[in-house]
């Protein structure tokens, strides 16, 4: 631990195209892409099944699948099969559709249909029930499905340095390829300090966008 | 397929390997999380603390997680053990709270009145009414350590993992898609065997309509993610006034009827 302090110190390694700050934001361009690919993907899907109810089976097996998946198999997979320099993006996607899916579906779902039954009451349409009243009530779940996915991708895009991407994993990676553990332990605790800052940041966004009447979440009954 | 079969002792001790290395957290993790999850059920004030604790724990990438633990563990299997241990328990200790908390008020009080007392009850009443939403934390966080400890090969102890490193060195495609498909195999089978399990241990549930995983109120509220956060949620509310007996426990069984 004293060797990774001292590592994270060094002022060489704050400068530079492999320094520190470069790295972070390669971490988080990653990131921000496959999250933002994956949410673009599922958070429609999953409301609007959630709203129907059509498809319900397939979002439970596929949330169940996804978790069977093995993050570095999928990793080592993409990288033989594609073999060009985006190779990384589609497992990150694959592993954080699923729980933003499942989420969404829940949540939405899991809305009281006693809530629906007075939106409509009050001559709403299909479309106004679910984006002023379903998607706000759920969101609580929805969110709680991007803060998982969003865990998923800063830690499989440690990973992928594996497969040559940049980001702070190359630390990691770099370093047990030299047997440079201070570098290791550095990277390693930089990238659970910066794991840590993405959840207190949806924490955050979330605090701003539920609304204050479902901060005690879920009503059931 | 003929190159698994070629290599199939091989394969077999990795499955082996990876087995030890993804189940011997889910027994640590089930054998912490019982009392800590009964301790945190009776009293309430517990709970918030340790289910933050758990959730910064799950929060942490795995791979950094065992590259700071090298320092102290090396590379053994305990590197990879620990952390996989205390991802479990985010979702582990959830699920006993939340199962406890499923048990109906009636059912609770009809054992007092027949004079249980509070330990007896507990594990002759409580426990047994919970196992459904316990095992379905205990499949879902199962299911979850099986897909991880192939990370661990990156500190050369990762089980099945071992087929990604070397097929992705050699560019082979065979290996690498055998890898994937036997780590997806033995969760699902995990999985299945849990399901069985609970099949056994609650043969009241049987015969009863909607067995199905649709309406397993126990995985859809681990499904979710850790459930335990909505509990969290439903403890707040109580706090400020809302009715105490059907909170936490209407939760649960009404997505089990929906």
């Amino acid at each position: 631990m004293n060797q990774a302090w001292q590592w994270l110190t060094r002022p060489a390694n704050w400068h530079g195209s492999e320094g520190i700050p470069i790295r972070v934001l390669e971490h988080l361009a990653y990131t921000g892409i496959a999250f933002g690919l994956a949410a673009a993907i599922a958070l429609p899907l999953g409301v609007i099944i959630g709203h129907t109810g059509r498809g319900a089976f397939a979002v439970i097996s596929l949330g169940n699948f996804g978790r069977a998946l093995p993050t570095l198999g999928l990793l080592v997979f993409a990288y033989v099969l594609v073999t060009s320099s985006v190779d990384w993006v589609i497992p990150l996607v694959i592993l954080a559709i699923p729980p933003i899916l499942v989420n969404a579906y829940e949540g939405v779902l899991g809305v009281d249909p006693d809530l629906k039954d007075a939106a409509r009451g009050m001559g709403m349409t299909g479309r106004q029930v679910l984006t002023r009243v379903e998607i706000p009530v759920a969101l609580p779940l929805i969110m709680l499905g991007l803060r998982i996915a969003a865990i998923q991708v800063v830690a499989t895009a440690t990973i992928a340095a594996y497969i040559g991407l940049g980001g702070l994993g190359r630390y990691i990676i770099d370093g047990l390829a030299n047997n440079d553990y201070a570098e290791v332990a550095g990277g390693a605790i930089v990238v659970v300090v910066l794991a840590l800052l993405v959840q207190a940041a949806l924490l955050i966004l979330q605090r701003f966008t539920v609304s204050p009447g479902l901060r005690g979440q879920a009503r059931s009954s | 397929m003929s190159w698994a079969w070629a290599n199939r002792d091989f394969l077999l001790g990795l499955i082996g390997d990876h087995l030890v290395l993804a189940l011997v957290p889910i027994v640590v993790g089930i054998a912490i999380a019982l009392p800590a999850g009964v301790l945190c059920a009776r009293f309430r004030w517990a709970y918030p603390p340790v289910l933050s604790a758990t959730t910064i724990l799950y929060a942490i990438p795995s791979l950094a997680f065992f590259m700071i633990l090298i320092d102290y563990t090396g590379l053994t299997r305990t590197t990879v053990i620990i952390p996989l241990t205390l991802f479990s328990l985010s979702i582990l200790i959830p699920a006993v709270v939340d199962g406890l908390r499923s048990v109906p008020e009636p059912v609770r009080q009809a054992a007092t009145a027949m004079g249980f007392g509070p330990l007896r009850r507990l594990v002759t009443v409580e426990l047994p009414v919970a196992i459904p939403v316990i095992i379905g934390g205990l499949r879902v966080a199962t299911v979850s350590s099986i897909s991880l400890v192939s990370v661990g090969q990156l500190i050369g102890i990762g089980g099945l993992g071992y087929l990604f490193i070397d097929g992705e060195q050699r560019f082979f495609m065979t290996e690498i898609v055998v890898g994937i498909v036997l780590s997806i195999v033995l969760a699902l089978l995990a999985d299945s065997v849990l399901v069985l399990l609970r099949r056994l241990l609650t043969p009241w549930l049987r015969g009863r309509s909607g067995t199905g995983r649709a309406r397993d109120p126990g995985l859809r509220a681990a499904a979710t993610g850790r459930a335990g956060e909505r509990r969290l949620a439903g403890l707040q509310r109580e706090k400020a006034g809302a009715g105490a007996g059907g909170g936490a426990a209407g939760a649960v069984s009404t997505e089990g009827a929906r």
